[in-house]
């Protein structure tokens, strides 16, 4: 039985529709990212998963029941806010156990309740302070520790580490995902990054303008992207995304991309396309990540499918770790990953390799895979 | 930050389909409960009132209640006065009137001139700042005590210049009855500017310190930039401050009463004092009323569109 | 930042560069308003501590020759307000046992409304607000008749019931109604303050009580007013100074021994009986002046904070 059972939901706010039919099931356990961009509706999705919105029609489901008509306080839901909302004129230990309080827990309970995650947390020597005195990281963990107490059966994550720096942000996605790993938590987590949703979730859920995209694991989809927009979307740098047509050589589909004055790219279609969408001269996008832009030295030994081609370097960005080139191809910019110490110049052309083991193709009227 | 589409209203939580729904629904209806006493309150003193003594208006009432209507009569009789220079209410109008416009005038100029220097990056702004408006603490009826004996010309200023030395200082306002209003003015920018000042502070101090800068690179002297650039700039204060200073002025009953004591002669008379000696001391309910639906109509022609155009601003 | 923010912690900007002349005209010319605004607080004081053949006699610029304070306690004991020569410290009274009810109460819902209007929204909720919003525009003058009538028809039923029961159960009170009075028409500007102050408030932290399991009246008790301290005390000083410093309604509809203390002052100024003795006068301006003006000098930012709200700049 899935701990988390949404079905066919809608919501309606006056006249227009916020989420438009959305069916999503978690397991115990699971950790499922709500993923998309601003006003793609995941925070609200989140809160009426939560109770703090009410739904038009559909089903939320929490451990086996219906909770559609519950208050949030009888849900048996935990939630961390991007602001960590800790009640400021609360000490630590008073936070985390103010829940307990309304459910008129006794004080020894309470008190020991609130010790133990504590403990876990390593917060013991914070409990008397005033959220005022904490740093960001000290705060999430009170938050994350008013969450704990409860022991509910579904976490629920409201984008809680878009207020950090960059580094206190990567700090704190290992603390969470540790917490994942050793407690054994049900989670739901809403974020607009989409590299914390590739590493923390166990599945993913991408939506736009209230629909849902794509529900898979991170590598479904990362590699096989529904659509268009979650190709797009996951992934950093994004996916080269380029028009060409189809044409048949010695009976194989091929993908051939123009490159106006310059021979034409031509490609074996990825096995992986439906062969009934390959007609000749049909229009496709042609979809290869960065990573599967290389030159000699970069490509992958074990890349079954290799075509080779020369291009004049626009843009060299270097990373750090890899070196970002930037390319213009098909009317299109190409960005290719190289190694940090690849020798290219701008300006120059230079032998890439693109890798087609994971190219995918896109029908560019309906967007979806092929 | 969270999707804009979800900032929903806190009554859009989910809540039970109780077995009893009466129960429910006066959970539900818990927020309206709790804000109903004062919004019925406001429904009855506020506009009930004012209906009531619009209503009032149109009857004949004199000492007492009346209900018999007369139509416009009162209205009619108030158009009359207006342009006939024997009657009370020609002398209000005209004394609001000036009072209005030098009051509003003088409170805008004074307080610009303060705003101004102050955000000059003064030492001891400190200490300034409360010297200018600790006036507004002060109810009117001390303000018109102090600047009633200030200009008064037995004891106050007049004196006090003669007794320096300056024998052919006169100024005898206070006791004049055409030229008590001006004093009135006099002692009400007196206690206002320091407001306005303040107003005008906050909106200096809210302009970009880049667009000052960009116009010291393009050349601009001070004066060139106060008047092309700041100035222009603080418009939305200058309506605030009109609106706000329209609206005391409109209402000044407590200042005028104490700078001219007992209002001899109505020489200073306002449409407050006016209505108020009308209603109480020479038994005209019905017109009383009418003066107070006109002072009513004034200014909720300035505050409405004002308080309009401020919430529709605020949509969210 | 608020537009009180800016005025009382101004964001920092380069030193300038204006020439010493233009410095010395801007502290000059500031110099003199100071003057200006002082003077006449200063003459109130200084004419306070004169014998009265001083007043009339001496100018009013110089500071008393011989000190006395026997107009300060005449003010306070034996002025004659009307028939009554018992001074103002029964007015002083008076004011106190009205302005403390009014501002506790509608401070106390006030706060109720800022939460339920922007915490509990429902449909209207603008409408409802911008109703009671214009209650603080109102002239006053449209609404005496009526309040006068039923303050009538209260103190009618007070005696009654008194005549009945014993007691008048407060109707027809003279501090009561205005209680009354000023507590209907704060509601208005205390609604605003609070509303603006809770709308700033984070919904995070109403939402995460919530979860918690806290009711309506939980979340105002144990997270919306514990964090309320300023907009509690702007409102405070805000309604204190504006009933305190009433007339209108206080010579309206309390005359006689129930009066405040404006109105006291107000006649003690003008009684046209013999001598007019300037000294006793302005001991008794300050002395009316002086709650609002001591609260001014503790609590000067707030008193900016509740004038700018005041202004309806949200």
């Amino acid at each position: 039985m899935a701990t988390l059972e949404i079905r066919g939901l809608r919501k309606r706010f006056g006249a227009v529709e916020i989420l438009k039919g959305i069916d999503i099931s978690l397991e115990k356990g699971g950790f499922l990212v709500l993923v998309g961009p601003s006003g793609c509706g995941k925070s609200t999705l989140l809160n009426t998963i939560a109770g703090l919105e009410a739904i038009t029609s559909g089903d939320v489901s929490i451990g086996g029941r219906v909770v559609n008509d519950l208050h949030p306080s009888q849900r048996d839901i935990a939630m961390v806010f991007q602001s960590y909302a800790l009640y400021p004129n609360m000490s630590v230990g008073e936070n985390i156990a103010f829940g307990m309080e309304m459910r008129r827990v006794p004080k020894p309970e309470r008190d020991k309740a609130v010790a133990a995650v504590a403990k876990t947390l390593q917060i013991e020597h914070l409990l008397k302070r005033r959220p005022s005195q904490l740093s960001g990281g000290q705060r999430q963990r009170v938050a994350m520790g008013r969450a704990l107490v409860r022991q509910p059966s579904i976490f629920l994550f409201d984008e809680p580490l878009s207020n950090l720096d960059a580094k206190l942000r990567v700090d704190m996605r290992i603390e969470i995902k540790r917490l994942h790993q050793t407690t054994g938590a049900t989670i739901v987590y809403v974020t607009h990054d989409q590299i914390e949703a590739m590493t923390l979730a166990t599945k993913i859920a991408v939506l736009k303008d209230g629909e849902l995209q794509q529900v898979g694991t991170p590598a479904e989809i990362y590699n096989q992207p529904a659509n268009l927009f979650v190709a797009d979307f996951m992934g950093s740098p994004a996916m080269n995304l380029l028009e060409g047509a189809i044409e048949r050589a010695d009976g194989k589909p091929c993908v051939r991309l123009d490159r106006g004055d310059q021979a034409p790219i031509v490609v074996p279609a990825p096995a992986s396309a439906d062969p009934a969408a390959l007609r000749e001269g049909a229009r496709v996008v042609f979809g290869i990540r960065p990573e599967a832009v290389n030159d000699s030295d970069s490509l992958d030994h074990n890349a079954k499918s290799v075509v080779r081609f020369d291009a004049p370097v626009e843009i060299v960005e270097p990373a750090g770790a890899d070196t970002f080139v930037v390319i213009h191809v098909a009317g299109r910019e190409m960005t290719a990953r190289m190694r940090a110490d690849a020798d290219v110049r701008v300006g120059q052309n230079h032998p890439f390799a693109l890798n087609l083991d994971k190219a995918l193709l896109f029908d560019p009227q309906t967007t979806r895979r092929l | 930050m969270t999707d804009e589409l979800s900032v929903a209203p806190f009554l859009d939580v989910a809540r039970p389909r109780s077995h009893r729904p009466l129960r429910a629904r006066a959970r539900d209806a818990l927020p309206l409960l709790v804000l109903a006493p004062s919004f019925i309150l406001v429904l009855i003193f506020v506009y009930g009132f004012n209906l009531w003594t619009l209503f009032l208006s149109f009857t004949n009432s004199k000492a007492f209640t009346s209900t018999h209507l007369v139509g416009w009569l009162n209205y009619e009789k108030l158009w009359t006065w207006t342009f006939d220079h024997t009657s009370n209410w020609h002398t209000a109008i005209v004394n609001m009137g000036l009072f209005g416009g030098l009051y509003v005038f003088f409170c805008l100029a004074l307080g610009l001139t303060l705003a101004i220097l102050l955000d000059q990056k003064i030492r001891g702004e400190g200490i300034l700042r409360p010297i200018y408006l600790y006036p507004l603490a002060l109810s009117f009826i001390v303000t018109g005590t102090a600047w009633k004996l200030f200009l008064d010309p037995r004891i106050g200023l007049d004196k006090a210049m003669h007794d320096l030395g300056w024998a052919s200082f006169h100024f005898d306002w206070v006791v004049t009855p055409r030229m008590m209003i001006y004093c009135v003015v006099i002692a009400g920018v007196w206690q206002t500017s320091g407001f306005v000042m303040a107003m005008f502070l906050a909106g200096l101090r809210g302009i970009d310190g880049e667009i000052l800068k960009a116009a010291q690179i393009d050349g601009a002297t001070a004066y060139a930039t106060y008047r092309r650039i700041v100035i222009p700039m603080l418009r939305p204060v200058f309506l605030s401050a009109i609106i706000v200073l329209t609206g005391m002025a409109l209402k000044s009953y407590d200042l005028v009463l104490s700078v001219t004591g007992k209002n001899p002669g109505g020489a200073a008379e306002l449409p407050s004092t006016f209505m108020y000696s009308y209603t109480f001391t020479r038994d005209q309910m019905a017109v009383g009323s009418a003066s107070a639906v006109i002072m009513l109509m004034t200014i909720a022609a300035i505050m409405v569109p004002y308080l309009y155009s401020e919430l529709r601003e605020k949509a969210q | 930042m608020s537009a009180a923010d800016l005025i009382i912690a101004p964001p920092a900007r380069e030193p300038s560069r204006q020439s010493p002349v233009t410095r010395a005209v801007i502290y000059g010319l500031l110099a003199l308003f100071a003057v200006v605004y002082l003077l006449p607080l200063v003459v109130m004081v200084m004419t306070s501590l004169k014998p009265l053949d001083e007043v009339t006699g001496g100018n009013m610029f110089y500071p008393p020759r011989d000190w006395t304070f026997e107009p300060w306690v005449k003010a306070w004991g034996t002025a004659c307000v009307g028939l009554t020569c018992s001074g103002l410290k029964i007015f002083f009274w008076n004011s106190i046992k009205m302005v403390v009810p009014a501002v506790i109460i509608s401070t106390g819902l006030g706060a109720l409304n800022g939460y339920v209007l922007t915490k509990w929204r429902f449909p209207g909720h603008k409408l409802l607000f911008g109703m009671m919003l214009f209650a603080c525009f109102i002239p006053y003058q449209s609404v005496l008749i009526p309040m006068a009538t039923i303050l009538g028809k209260f103190g009618e039923f007070g005696r009654s019931l008194d005549d009945s029961l014993g007691l008048s159960l407060g109707f027809g009170n003279p501090t009561v109604n205005l209680v009354l009075v000023h507590t209907v028409y704060g509601l208005g500007f205390t609604t605003l303050f609070f509303r603006n102050y809770y709308e700033a408030f984070p919904d995070e932290l109403i939402k995460a009580a919530m979860i918690d399991g806290a009711g309506f009246f939980q979340i105002f008790r144990r997270i919306l007013l514990p964090n309320s301290g300023p907009i509690i005390i702007v409102t405070v000083i805000y309604q204190f100074t504006n009933i305190w410093n009433d007339f209108l309604f206080g010579a309206t509809f309390a005359a006689g021994a129930s009066s405040p203390l404006t109105v006291a002052l107000y006649n003690i100024v003008n009684t046209s009986t013999g001598v007019t003795e300037y000294n006793v006068n302005m001991a008794a301006a300050i002395i009316a002046a002086a709650p609002t003006l001591f609260v001014y000098i503790v609590a000067g930012r707030y008193f900016v904070r509740g004038l700018m709200a005041g202004a309806v700049k949200g």
